[in-house]
């Protein structure tokens, strides 16, 4: 299958069972609700290594929010259910309750719950107050600029990670413009984030390596400057490879954002998309590339 | 969907007590066993019958027509449904209602809501005194649900309240939240005399000023805009009430009290 003469190859990306939770952040104006949702989801690109996935859904309108200010949606994905509440407590209590003028509501209606507000009210020390309003009980925490406004429970979804496509471009310029273009393109897609620094990852790994130490290593077959000592996947002509990861409250959306991105990375200087997969061994949930047109 | 309907044969000058006009009685009743409930109609026991006319079978929709002023009870400790009220209506309407909807389009009597736990209580008229309270000698009033009165209200709404929310569109009388334990009062119009006085926690909200003051047992804090408040005032304002973008985005003045109690309540005046 080739789109705009780049080739499309007959693979697919492994995606893995993960647990979503959504965040709606406010404040005085759009650019500290920004702020304040760059700070809680960073350092929040693979829950291997940070404990959770994390990125920026979109931006919301002040008649969208809860309180009617300017407010930022944030997804956050986790392997395991016990472990989101535990992110969050940290992300939120450092990453929102710190920022000036913000307020933190629930996003999403999940099947499970976890108490976040109901955790954070204890920094109130006794003056915490609780209020309840249509069978919402948020909590006002007195801070030193005023006060701090949280949901007492989030709401928790079954969600799907690990979505990928690699883009391999004839030069890094060529090869980052395109990836540049899908990402952005991927942001208009709801439900879905791209966790890795302005949604690209350079590293991609492949399990195992020859240290002991370590259970993922850089992928090998990828790496450009490798070509000549290892068994190759790059095709002649691939001078650098780059890959967007997507996380998405449902298969539907990690499909969708896969296919708006692919069809935006297919530019001049690009030789091929191709999908990071573990040979389906390891995850629930397979996106053939060119089923994603079907 | 079905729906009975209850029209007053002709005003009555001694009260009705008519508990069992609520959609939890009358659901799987025929409109003949409905027109069979018991009422007490001054000392006397009579049948729901004698008083109104009634059409259709037992629904959880419930409309009622006539000059209610001395029907006493409708709605106490319904759980689901909704009763319309095309009038006036007496004392203890929706009085400890769990669940449901009541709506009136006139006057209702003291006690509206009183110990309600749970549901929405509509009163485009004006409403008695102790809204939303409690009984004498009970310590506790309103436990949750809603209520919005369109016009004025009498003096002790809210009082003892432990939660749920209490909307006055127009004045509410003296001792508003008096001995409050939690919960929210929104006074879109002039706060009577003394709010708040006993009260443990919970938030007095006065958009319309205040007619006396406060109490000296509160305690001026600071002045802010409180950010669970714009949710509450957006969601009123979602409902048709009359909200503005300053009483949003302007300043309140909070106050703390009150502290011959714990003093952990507070009454935020606008503006």
């Amino acid at each position: 299958m080739r789109i705009d003469g780049v080739d499309i190859e007959d693979t697919f990306a492994e995606g893995f069972k993960m647990w979503g939770s959504r965040l709606l952040i406010t404040a005085a104006n759009a650019q500290w609700a920004r702020t304040c949702a760059q700070i809680t989801t960073g350092f929040a690109t693979s829950v291997i290594g940070c404990g959770c996935e994390a990125g920026i859904e979109r931006e919301l309108r002040p008649e969208e929010t809860p309180d009617g200010r300017p407010g930022v949606s944030v997804l956050f994905f986790v392997s395991s259910s016990k472990t989101m509440e535990k992110q969050l407590v940290l992300r939120v209590g450092q990453g929102v309750m710190t920022c000036p003028t913000t307020a933190c509501f629930n996003g999403l209606a999940g099947e499970k719950e976890m108490k976040l507000g109901g955790s954070l009210r204890y920094f109130g020390d006794g003056f915490q107050i609780s209020k309840l309003f249509e069978g919402r009980r948020m909590w006002r925490i007195p801070v030193m600029e005023g006060e701090f406004v949280i949901d007492e429970t989030f709401g928790m979804a079954r969600a799907v990670g690990g979505g990928n496509f690699l883009v391999l471009g004839e030069s890094v310029a060529a090869t980052l413009a395109a990836t540049e273009a899908a990402v952005t393109a991927m942001q208009a897609v709801p439900e879905v984030i791209l966790p890795f620094p302005g949604g690209i990852v350079r590293s991609g790994s492949k399990v195992g390596s020859k240290y002991k130490f370590l259970s993922a290593s850089t992928n090998t077959a990828y790496c450009p400057t490798l070509r000549a000592q290892v068994d190759s996947a790059l095709p002649a002509g691939v001078n650098s490879v780059l890959e967007v990861v997507i996380d998405g409250l449902s298969e539907e959306a990690v499909a969708e954002a896969m296919r708006v991105g692919i069809e935006a990375a297919c530019q001049k200087g690009i030789v091929r998309i191709s999908a990071g997969n573990f040979g389906g061994e390891l995850g629930q949930f397979q996106f053939h590339l060119e089923e994603l047109w079907a | 969907m079905s729906r009975t309907l209850l029209t007053l044969r002709e005003s009555v000058t001694l009260p009705v007590e008519a508990e069992v006009i609520s959609p939890d009685c009358f659901h799987g009743l025929s409109e003949m066993q409905v027109a069979t409930l018991p009422v007490v109609f001054g000392r006397r026991q009579r049948q729901l019958g004698d008083f109104f006319k009634v059409d259709g079978d037992g629904a959880d929709e419930i409309v009622i027509e006539g000059n209610l002023s001395h029907v006493k009870r409708i709605g106490q400790g319904m759980t689901r449904g909704r009763i319309d009220i095309l009038g006036d209506v007496g004392m203890h309407l929706g009085c400890m209602m769990r669940g449901g909807e009541i709506s009136v389009q006139g006057d209702v009597g003291p006690w509206a809501g009183a110990k309600m736990s749970g549901g929405k209580l509509w009163v485009h008229g004006s409403a008695g005194a102790m809204l939303g309270g409690p009984y004498t000698g009970e310590t506790r009033g309103m436990r949750g649900g809603m209520i919005v009165v369109e016009g004025n209200v009498g003096p002790r709404a809210g009082e003892r309240m432990r939660r749920g929310l209490v909307v006055i569109q127009g004045n509410a009388g003296e001792l508003a939240g008096a001995r409050m334990i939690a919960g929210s009062i929104i006074v879109l119009g002039e706060l009577g005399a003394r709010p708040g006085a006993g009260m443990k926690r919970g938030t007095i909200v006065a958009l319309g000023g205040l007619e006396d003051g406060l109490l000296p047992t509160f305690h001026f804090a600071c002045s802010y805009q409180p950010t669970f408040l714009r949710t509450y005032l957006r969601r009123l304002e979602g409902m048709g009430l009359p909200i503005s973008p300053s009483h949003i985005e302007t300043d309140y003045r909070r106050y703390a009290g009150d502290v011959n109690t714990i003093g952990k309540g507070e009454i935020l005046v606008h503006g």
